[in-house]
């Protein structure tokens, strides 16, 4: 392999290292005059979600398909998640059901 | 804040007109409300009402308490529900009983509904009759609030009883929680309330107790019951039905045909109007000081036999 090969190897290396570090940094979404903000987000397999609630009324974060729920979040209380597989998940408050948000899970 | 309260009402008539006057000049006293022919109807100020002790009895409601809240909007829930429990009790004919419908707690703690629970105890009524709201509803269900709550032994959040000659039912409207939907009683429940009524006469005076409005007040704020018209079909063929609902924080009321439904003002803190301008969503109103207590208030509700009105007088806990 060239001198040249080498480099671009390498860099090869170092990028898969950035997009697994990016996949690990957390993705927050406030959760605010009841609803979820960003609405819908995209992110990598891996990535960790945490929602903080900002209102001073009580929300929860479930999933649609039951795969996860938080307990009743206070006002600044937090909840965190962890995306393993591909996917759209759609989520919602369980105390009040129109606030909804999807998390899509997509490899980079 | 501007008053809000009885917008609900449809047309005014000159009567309701006189009334309103009346209570601009009481500044937020309360009024007393009779239901007749469909249409309700203010009959007297509080104090130039008829006395209950002439036929019937009366019963207080309240709601809404959210024991465990402390932010701005109310830093002193506890000292609210106080003051309404000394109102509730210095009444000068005392309540056949207490109704409370739901919101107990604020976030379904045992600590909180211990505490509700101890403070429920300081009215001087032999029974409180409790159904529970979606903030009793967090985390576990049911299973903390009925723990302390649990009407009559039978581990489920609704029931019935019977009142000198009046049939009351409480329910359960905080369970069934799915995304982009109301919330609903569930079929065992509308099964069981068809059960219930089925050895009631259709002359009796029926009372619901349920949280959420059993008509849909606002559909994306979740202020409706999905089935409500299943139950409201159980209770059409009696001749008086009243409906009590909490969980909006302001009276707002419904007559259908022989179904008067009301939402009672809660003690911990305001909820905003649908379409209020400056609030799109129902969370906690922060009003200026001194303002609170106008907002927060009891309800007491005059059963009187022979009569298909239940009169209803919605009284601030500052008045």
């Amino acid at each position: 392999m060239t001198r040249r090969g080498m480099r671009a190897l390498g860099a090869a290396a170092l990028l898969a290292l950035s997009a697994t570090l990016s996949a690990a940094e957390p993705v927050t979404i406030d959760i605010a005059k009841f609803a979820f903000g960003p609405k819908e987000v995209t992110i990598a397999p891996g990535t960790t979600v945490v929602w903080v609630n900002h209102d001073e009324t009580p929300h929860t974060v479930a999933a649609s398909d039951h795969s996860f729920v938080s307990k009743a979040l206070d006002t600044d209380d937090r909840y965190e998640h962890t995306f393993a597989g591909e996917g759209d998940i759609p989520y919602f408050c369980t105390v009040h059901p129109f606030m909804t948000g999807v998390v899509h899970v997509r490899k980079p | 804040m501007k008053d809000f309260r009885h917008e609900e009402e449809g047309p005014a008539s000159p009567d309701r007109r006189k009334a309103l006057g009346c209570l601009a000049a009481w500044s937020g006293a309360a009024v007393v409300w009779s239901i007749a022919g469909g249409v309700p109807r203010t009959v007297g100020a509080m104090g130039t009402g008829k006395s209950a002790a002439t036929s019937g009895f009366t019963f207080v409601q309240i709601s809404d308490t959210h024991i465990g809240f402390n932010k701005p909007a109310n830093p002193d829930v506890v000292g609210s529900l106080r003051r309404a429990i000394g109102e509730i009790n210095a009444l000068p004919s005392a309540p056949a009983f207490v109704v409370h419908t739901g919101d107990v707690s604020h976030l379904s703690k045992p600590e909180e509904f211990g505490q509700a629970k101890e403070l429920l105890a300081e009215i001087r009524v032999d029974h409180r009759h409790i159904v529970p709201g979606e903030h009793d509803a967090l985390d576990d269900g049911l299973t903390g609030y009925l723990r302390q709550f649990d009407h009559d032994g039978r581990n489920r959040p609704y029931f019935s009883f019977d009142q000198n000659g009046a049939h009351f039912v409480g329910l359960s409207n905080v369970l069934n929680f799915k995304a982009k939907t109301l919330s609903s009683f569930g079929d065992d429940q509308i099964a069981w309330l068809r059960n219930d009524l089925r050895g009631v006469s259709h002359s009796t005076p029926i009372v619901v107790m349920a949280h959420i409005p059993m008509w849909t007040v606002y559909e994306p704020w979740g202020w409706g019951t999905a089935d409500s018209e299943a139950a409201l079909a159980l209770l059409k063929p009696f001749g008086s039905v009243t409906v009590l609902n909490g969980h909006v924080h302001q009276v707002l009321q419904k007559v259908e045909g022989n179904v008067a439904l009301h939402t009672a003002m809660s003690l911990a803190y305001p909820l905003p109007t649908p379409g209020q301008a400056g609030f799109g969503e129902p969370g906690p109103v922060t009003v200026p000081a001194g303002q609170l207590g106008r907002l927060l208030g009891t309800r007491q509700v005059q059963v009187v036999r022979g009569r298909h009105a239940l009169a209803t007088i919605d009284t601030p806990i500052e008045h």
